[in-house]
């Protein structure tokens, strides 16, 4: 098989095993967006872990822990996947703490209150499970098998997430504004989190079917889906061009592009001092995997 | 070392391939499938296999078309269709 045929197979629906032949490009492309993917679920989870020790009941506190764990349960799936890929985990660790390798933005965000870290288990959970949805169908099998697993954990997480919403939203004034001002805060991330509106056919991930959607198709849906939800609950989404149009197409203010690279690229608020931890728990266990490898082997 | 995991999800289903863990033996291995495939009562029994023990087979020739052991080895409608004809054509 050639490049131009593996390329023909994959867009016609076909899907392919580790031991399989690859072109060198489409394996550099698949560990790249793989990497970033067991990235972001990795540091995903300390803008929730820093809320464990301050969860509002013991329920929500081990509701939580149980997401925190689950989170960390996906990085390891996806690192397996890249490690058979060719790059080992530690090597994707390493480019992590070092600054080399993204993670996505809305892990680069603080977590100022509770409200926070209801919108972000309902509405940041809700936008990555629609881009997770679309690697169902990834042309790499092994990474689409292991996204079934993925988005039946993610759908407990936004029920908890619209759980910790809605008992925010039964409760006093301030606790509904707790919400409001958490939407308001989240609002810009989460429309830059899919990427810049281009087209499928110009995005190397759709051309060799990594993914199996253009971002503005995941946006429109992740508004379709979301929007009503937030109205249908008071609360009001900082964007007055907001609206959905006749042809059932959504208008929106274009999302600050500039901020999402930014951001991406190592700048964003709680980058540094989120890595800056990752290093610290990296070193602050290597002792760990010291003994346990030398011990077994 | 790379364990790969099967898992069945109740008793009497048959063990489906769940994925692999990384581990450094297999007592680890055990562990880590454990919570990885079994933490929320999804399986009730795991495989725990090192990937090396897995002996795959993928070549299947069929270079003189064997259809007599398939079920669409068989079309029956137009025999069929004659034995009625000629039973009927017998009877009084």
């Amino acid at each position: 098989m050639d490049e131009q045929a593996f390329l023909e197979y994959v867009q016609s629906g076909g899907q392919v095993e580790t031991g399989d032949w690859m072109p060198d490009e489409y394996r550099t492309k698949l560990v790249k967006f793989i990497e970033m993917h067991g990235n972001s679920e990795l540091m995903g989870v300390l803008p929730e872990r820093e809320w464990i020790l301050r969860a509002p009941t013991l329920q929500r506190k081990l509701a939580l822990t149980a997401k925190v764990q689950d989170e960390v349960g996906h990085a390891q799936l996806i690192y397996r996947v890249v490690e058979d890929l060719g790059k080992p985990r530690a090597r994707c660790l390493e480019d992590l703490v070092s600054g080399k390798a993204k993670f996505h933005n809305v892990f680069h965000y603080p977590t100022k209150t509770w409200g926070d870290v209801g919108v972000i288990a309902w509405l940041v959970d809700a936008a990555a499970i629609i881009s997770q949805k679309a690697l169902l169908k990834c042309s790499y099998a092994p990474y689409a098998r292991i996204m079934k697993k993925i988005c039946w954990e993610e759908s407990f997480h936004i029920l908890h997430g619209r759980d910790v919403i809605l008992t925010l939203m039964n409760g006093t004034d301030e606790q509904r504004e707790l919400v409001q001002e958490a939407v308001t805060r989240w609002w810009g991330p989460l429309m830059q989190f899919h990427g810049n509106p281009i087209a499928a056919e110009d995005d190397p991930m759709f051309v060799w079917r990594i993914k199996s959607q253009g971002n503005e198709e995941a946006r429109q849906q992740f508004l379709d889906g979301y929007v009503p939800q937030i109205w249908e609950l008071g609360l009001t989404v900082p964007d007055p061009k907001l609206r959905k149009r006749d042809k059932g197409v959504w208008e929106y203010t274009e999302p600050d592009w500039d901020e999402l690279k930014h951001v991406v690229t190592g700048h964003g608020p709680k980058t540094q001092e989120r890595l800056d931890l990752r290093r610290h728990m990296l070193d602050q266990e290597a002792w760990v995997r010291s003994v346990v490898l030398a011990e077994a082997a | 070392m790379i364990f790969e995991v099967f898992r069945q999800e109740k008793k009497g289903a048959a063990f489906t391939h769940a994925g692999s863990v990384a581990a450094p033996d297999a007592v680890f291995a055990e562990a880590f499938a454990h919570e990885q495939y079994g933490r929320r009562h999804e399986s009730v029994a795991l495989w725990v296999v090192p990937r090396d023990a897995v002996r795959e087979v993928t070549d299947f020739p069929d270079e003189l078309s064997k259809t007599y052991h398939r079920v669409d080895g068989y079309s029956l409608k137009a025999k069929l269709k004659e034995a009625r004809e000629r039973a009927g054509a017998a009877s009084p």
